[in-house]
């Protein structure tokens, strides 16, 4: 190994540490100089990347396949709804608590019945309990029944007579957004090289072994659901600031899929995948919505159908998602320089590598 | 790592009296096959017992039931004086039942190192830790390596298992079993498939446990089987044909008849 390609390996989380910090510092000042519009866009894709985000330590770290992951992002928005009063605010350092450890208790309560469950089951049971709140606040009057309930006003963030923001200012919400998200992200970051961390990657490998090893699998795989619960809780939490409405159509099955979507066109296993998947399907959403009318057909209502097919192509062709494609092509790229093979030492190599090989007889 | 003992029963003192494992009757019923018909055994601490018998006798039945990856449909297992019966995996192993599987089963997208890590965090106390990272968990990552160098892969510390050999993947599995510190080790079949080198390694290995370790050992090898054992079980049918030293078992006429004289028709 040459001293030049040494060196250039030892400065690249170095690098990636400076980029990380310069997207953050772009993203930060984006309301400096973007329209409103823009603003609220990315506002909604960091929501939406926070959700993804929590729905991956289920689906690409642990393996659970959950299908009812919108109904925690639904409940910590009906929980800021249902405590602001009518034309009044709620407070924001009390309502944004409550909210998440009201989806994290819905988690840990739904989690307490479906985590005994495996494969197809966990898939069916998740659903059918996200279906079950879907219909609590869809067909009771509890609040507002299928049309929703309006937040008129929004949180306030006063402590002691002092705001430090203003929910009521869009810039103000994509900024508490972005910090939000960068808490996630590092909060997930530090999660995952924790003991807790490396027994969902066992868990995800070998449940079995896992329990001859003596860990109580149960025990793991609750607390994980109920953590995912949380945090999709606090993305809930800013959509329905975001808004200033919440309707059923928060946890409905459509929100679970389109995460799960999101999830699997950014690539399983990792934190910046569901991120970018996130970005990726908000912007494709965004591009399928404004095609044009072409003769008697409406492409741009039809959008879903393009969706479809956009996510049926990157099934199969990127079966590791975007981010998936693009570090293999870094690492095409890389080899074609002569740099050594990359070490894949990691244990928390995402799921879709290294699936298990035919044993040998 | 007692949050299991309100359920475990005491039924004979913990002292020299009481054998490291023992079953007292265990029945083990599949529909109408009975795979395991009312077997006794006990196992010394400090001593190597063998169970030997033709295929379809019953012996991998048996190490899942005393494993707890099956439930007996009668009889129970005491292990150190304590009933287990009841008891799941995850409680036997904290109690310091350890176990190695006929079928290579471990953490294959995963390294040497991460494997035998697992297996020693598991012993280390509640892992509902969330913020410290494992890779300053010294006592844990310590404990590891030196499973690792035991079990003879510490050249191969950092590959990933599903690159491994056959020979060596089941070296991971002893290397795993090694880490979770038990005092009673069941090995189904530790050397299935390994060549004469691997296994000569292993024998040696399982040998030097044996001073610390109350060990069941499942095995076809006979030349391992006999250098090895201290006490032999034979089985037949699920049921114990014979139990005793090495040499009475090879001077059984019963066993000649039902096992050893037909032992090249199913030797590997």
């Amino acid at each position: 190994m040459t001293h030049a390609h040494a060196s250039r390996r030892a400065s690249a989380p170095a690098l990636r540490f400076l980029l990380q910090v310069l997207l953050i510092a772009a993203l930060a000042s984006l309301p400096w100089f973007a329209e409103k519009y823009y603003v609220q866009f990315v506002a909604r894709i960091m929501i939406m990347g926070i959700l993804a985000m929590s729905l991956d330590l289920l689906l690409g770290y642990t393996g659970l396949v959950s299908f009812g992951h919108a109904a925690f992002y639904g409940v910590a928005a009906y929980v800021l709804a249902m405590l602001t009063p009518a034309y009044q605010a709620a407070g924001f350092w009390t309502s944004f608590p409550i909210a998440v450890i009201g989806a994290a208790t819905s988690a840990l309560i739904i989690g307490f019945f479906v985590v005994r469950t495996h494969g197809i089951y966990f898939i069916m049971v998740t659903l059918a309990f996200a279906q079950m709140l879907f219909f609590l606040f869809h067909d009771t009057r509890l609040a507002g029944g299928n049309d929703g309930i309006y937040i008129d006003v929004r949180p306030d963030a006063r402590i002691l007579g002092w705001k430090p923001f203003n929910l009521e200012r869009y810039d103000h919400v994509y900024l508490l957004v972005l910090v939000l998200f960068v808490l996630v992200w590092l909060f997930l970051r530090v999660l995952l090289r924790s003991r807790f961390g490396h027994v969902l990657a066992g868990i995800r490998v070998n449940e079995h072994r896992m329990r001859s090893l003596g860990f109580e699998t149960f025990r793991y795989k609750l607390a994980c659901f109920t953590i995912a619960g949380a945090l999709a809780g606090i993305a809930g939490y800013l959509s329905a600031v975001q808004f200033g409405v919440v309707n059923p159509e928060f946890m409905g099955w459509h929100q679970s899929a389109a995460v799960m979507m999101m999830v699997i066109l950014g690539g399983m296993g990792t934190l910046a995948g569901p991120v970018l998947g996130a970005a990726a399907w908000m912007l494709l959403e965004l591009g399928f919505q404004s095609l044009p009318v072409a003769g008697s057909i409406d492409l741009g209502k039809h959008w879903q159908l393009w969706m479809g097919g956009f996510i049926v192509l990157t099934a199969l062709l990127l079966p590791s998602g975007l981010l998936g494609a693009w570090s293999s092509l870094a690492r095409q790229v890389s080899a074609r320089r002569g740099a050594g093979p990359q070490t894949t030492a990691n244990p928390m190599a995402s799921a879709g590598k290294g699936r298990p090989l035919d044993r040998q007889p | 790592m007692n949050s299991a003992s309100t359920r475990a029963v005491v039924v004979a003192p913990a002292g020299h009296s009481a054998p490291a494992l023992e079953t007292r009757s265990l029945t083990r019923r599949f529909g109408g096959l009975t795979a395991v018909n009312g077997v006794s055994i006990r196992v010394e601490s400090g001593t190597v017992h063998a169970v030997i018998g033709p295929n379809g006798a019953g012996k991998s039945t048996l190490v899942n039931l005393l494993s707890g990856d099956l439930a007996p449909s009668h009889g129970e297992i005491i292990l150190e004086g304590t009933d287990i019966t009841r008891l799941g995996p995850p409680q036997r192993s904290l109690r310091g039942l350890g176990r190695s599987y006929q079928k290579t089963n471990v953490f294959l997208p995963l390294s040497v190192f991460e494997n035998a890590r697992l297996a020693a965090q598991s012993r280390a106390g509640s892992s509902l830790r969330f913020f410290r990272p494992v890779l300053r968990e010294g006592a844990i990552n310590r404990q590891a390596d030196e499973a690792i160098e035991a079990a003879g892969l510490s050249a191969r510390r950092d590959r990933i298992v599903a690159t491994l050999s056959h020979g060596e993947q089941r070296q991971v599995e002893i290397a795993m079993a090694l880490a979770t510190a038990p005092r009673v080790l069941l090995l189904d079949e530790p050397l299935a498939g390994m060549g004469a080198e691997e296994s000569s390694g292993i024998v040696r290995l399982l040998s030097r446990l044996r001073e610390r370790h109350a060990i069941l050992l499942v095995e076809h090898d006979m030349d391992a089987v006999f250098s090895l054992a201290d006490t032999l079980t034979v089985m037949v049918n699920g049921t114990v044909l014979e139990t005793g030293s090495p040499a009475s078992i090879r001077a059984s006429a019963a066993v000649q008849a039902a096992y050893l004289g037909s032992e090249d028709t199913h030797h590997d």
